[in-house]
């Protein structure tokens, strides 16, 4: 299974990474040989099997809904590259650019 | 003997008997990192001030007779994708060069509240992806038996600092190897315990449903110290399961008896270095003299194992990273280059494609997420970010994930029938000895391939170790991989101790030149 560099670049968007051209034509090939790799997988009748998304058999677990201490804001804020006081900043999503 | 050749058995003893103060112990270790991590560099930070106040406290409160915990006055190492409160916790990436978790891990504070003493944050592959320890974004950790090879990944430095007498004990990860290769290429003891033994609460994310937190030390014996402490169920984790933790200190010196143990037919064919291959068949010998019967087994989805892995794996890290937007906390890029870069390139559009052009320029959101992450992420973990998105968008989840899945059942189901013959399976970890340094950077799909015997056990939800059980003609340590069924971590460590009693594999020391 090849991959086009087309195609990179949309997962590249999509996974919000920014490749510069050299990365794209690396990543291109190595994609490519990844993927040539994991296409052995095709050849296993899987017709009947469950997948398994999980090591265990677990089913949703539920805590009691109580009223618990939790990080304060500044605690919280304290990690960003970029706040005021109360928020987290981030560059203008609407109008223009 | 210097006190660093000591086991961690050895020094708890010598500690509760007064022998030994937490300040000389801890002293001592630091001395040895001092000596041989510049050449090793199996540590991204030490605080020897801090370690010390914190050893020095531990022998006061024991001089007062004070209750202690079950590690007190030990130092152990941690590897740097556990959370610390407020100390730096940086995954070896440089995207968390600065962030200062607000929290601990739970394992943290299991090993607070047994009095260790936390001497430093070890070195590994960025975000646990690898198994050289060259994805490291500061540096590359080198194996102590040959400062020219890797030391295994990712818990390299974990398994470094062990080798090399810089901590008694160390705490590491295991996503598809990653605590057990570089045990066995650093010629120590290292667990992967069950999915859910170990609550990984505070661990910072790779693939969720294969992540595990387990102990490095020299002996299974010092393995049980460690584990007893960090294992157990925690309602912060809700993977982490509700059973009893035994206690694994008493029962490890339990030989086990009538063990029946599995060889695997797909384990010992092409790609297996002949050297390593005889050190695990002598290794099987040393069992059979013990009174084990070997068993022949057919695994016949195994050969799949690494396919599986590197489809779930990236899947499962293309969303956990997805948390690292330059926004909550960690690196995000210079904004002004950004809007200056964003603004050339919209002239650049208008000028040969008119407005319509413009349609496909990122707003100024979007590109601080995908500048920050590109600036930020190493090459090996924007690699597996890629294969994740990919294997999960549109029109490719059934043909990959979902194939994966299935298949991750089936090589469930021939463990699952493997156990109901045998009780241990054992062979390599690794096909070959530690390889040079640089040597498989290029080719990332054989570096993949070196995960070939251990993937499936984290796909599979076991428990396993890796212990010594060889030295190749180059000086170079071979490990024994031993499997169990899910929560039989008492029999992995039983099973691992029985052979150390009859061997010295795990008492040989690289010189360190």
């Amino acid at each position: 299974m090849s991959i086009s560099r087309a195609e990179v670049e949309k997962i590249a968007l999509l996974g919000r990474l920014l490749l510069t051209e050299e990365e794209l034509g690396r990543m291109t090939v190595q994609l490519g040989d990844i993927l040539g790799y994991v296409d052995q997988l095709r050849e296993v009748d899987t017709e009947q099997v469950e997948p398994m998304a999980h090591a265990l058999d677990i089913a949703n677990v539920f805590r009691e809904d109580g009223v618990r201490p939790s990080l304060d804001r500044e605690q919280a804020l304290a990690t960003a590259p970029h706040r005021d006081a109360e928020c987290y900043l981030v560059p203008a999503v609407l109008g223009e650019v | 003997m210097a006190l660093t050749d000591l086991t961690a058995t050895e020094h708890l003893a010598d500690l509760r008997a007064g022998r030994v103060t937490s300040a000389e112990l801890t002293r001592a270790y630091l001395d040895q990192i001092e000596r041989y991590d510049g050449v090793v560099r199996a540590f991204l930070r030490v605080d020897p001030a801090a370690a010390m106040a914190r050893a020095e406290e531990i022998d006061r409160r024991r001089t007062a007779g004070q209750r202690l915990g079950r590690l007190a006055g030990l130092p152990v190492a941690i590897k740097d994708l556990l959370c610390t409160e407020g100390e730096p916790t940086t995954c070896a990436s440089k995207i968390l060069e600065n962030f200062r978790p607000p929290y601990d891990a739970t394992v943290i504070a299991r090993l607070k509240a047994a009095d260790a003493v936390l001497i430093g944050k070890t070195n590994m592959d960025e975000f646990a992806m690898g198994g050289s320890n060259e994805n490291s974004a500061f540096f590359p950790t080198r194996n102590p038996w040959d400062p020219s090879r890797i030391p295994g990944g990712s818990s390299g430095g974990a398994a470094a600092c062990v080798a090399a007498r810089m901590a008694p004990l160390s705490i590491g990860t295991d996503t598809g190897g990653s605590i057990r290769c570089p045990a066995a290429l650093c010629g120590i003891s290292g667990m992967k315990p069950t999915y859910g033994r170990v609550s990984r609460y505070g661990l910072v994310a790779f693939a969720s449903s294969l992540d595990q937190i387990g102990p490095l030390g020299h002996t299974a014996e010092d393995l049980t110290l460690l584990l007893e402490v960090l294992a157990g169920h925690d309602p912060a984790d809700s993977t982490s399961v509700d059973l009893p933790v035994p206690r694994y200190t008493e029962s490890v010196r339990r030989p086990l008896e009538g063990l029946r143990l599995g060889l695997v037919r797909e384990h010992f064919g092409e790609g297996l270095d002949g050297q390593v291959e005889a050190a695990v068949r002598e290794a099987v010998r040393v069992y059979e003299s013990l009174g084990a019967k070997v068993c022949w087994l057919s695994m016949p989805h195994g050969k799949y194992a690494v396919a599986v892995y590197y489809i779930i794996a990236p899947c499962e890290a293309s969303s956990n990273l997805a948390r690292y937007d330059g926004v909550h906390y960690g690196y995000r890029t210079d904004e002004r280059q950004m809007m200056a870069e964003l603004e050339a390139e919209r002239a650049a559009l208008l000028k040969s494609g008119g407005e319509a052009a413009l349609k496909g320029l990122d707003n100024p959101l979007i590109r601080m997420y995908r500048r920050s992450r590109a600036e930020g992420f190493g090459a090996e973990v924007k690699r597996r970010i890629m294969i994740g998105t990919y294997a999960l968008s549109a029109g490719y989840y059934d043909a990959y994930y979902k194939k994966a899945l299935k298949v991750r059942r089936l090589i469930r189901q021939d463990f699952d029938r493997a156990f109901e013959q045998v009780d241990l399976i054992a062979g390599p970890v690794t096909p070959t000895p530690a390889f040079k340094i640089g040597e498989k950077v290029d080719d990332p799909l054989s570096m993949y391939l070196y995960d070939l015997y251990t993937v499936s056990t984290n796909l599979a939800g076991l428990g396993a170790l890796s212990i010594p059980c060889g030295l190749s003609s180059g000086g170079l340590p071979i490990g024994l991989h031993l499997q169990a069924p899910p929560f039989e971590e008492e029999r992995l460590l039983r099973g691992a101790h029985m052979f150390q009693q009859a061997t010295d594999w795990h008492t040989r020391r690289p010189g360190l030149g």
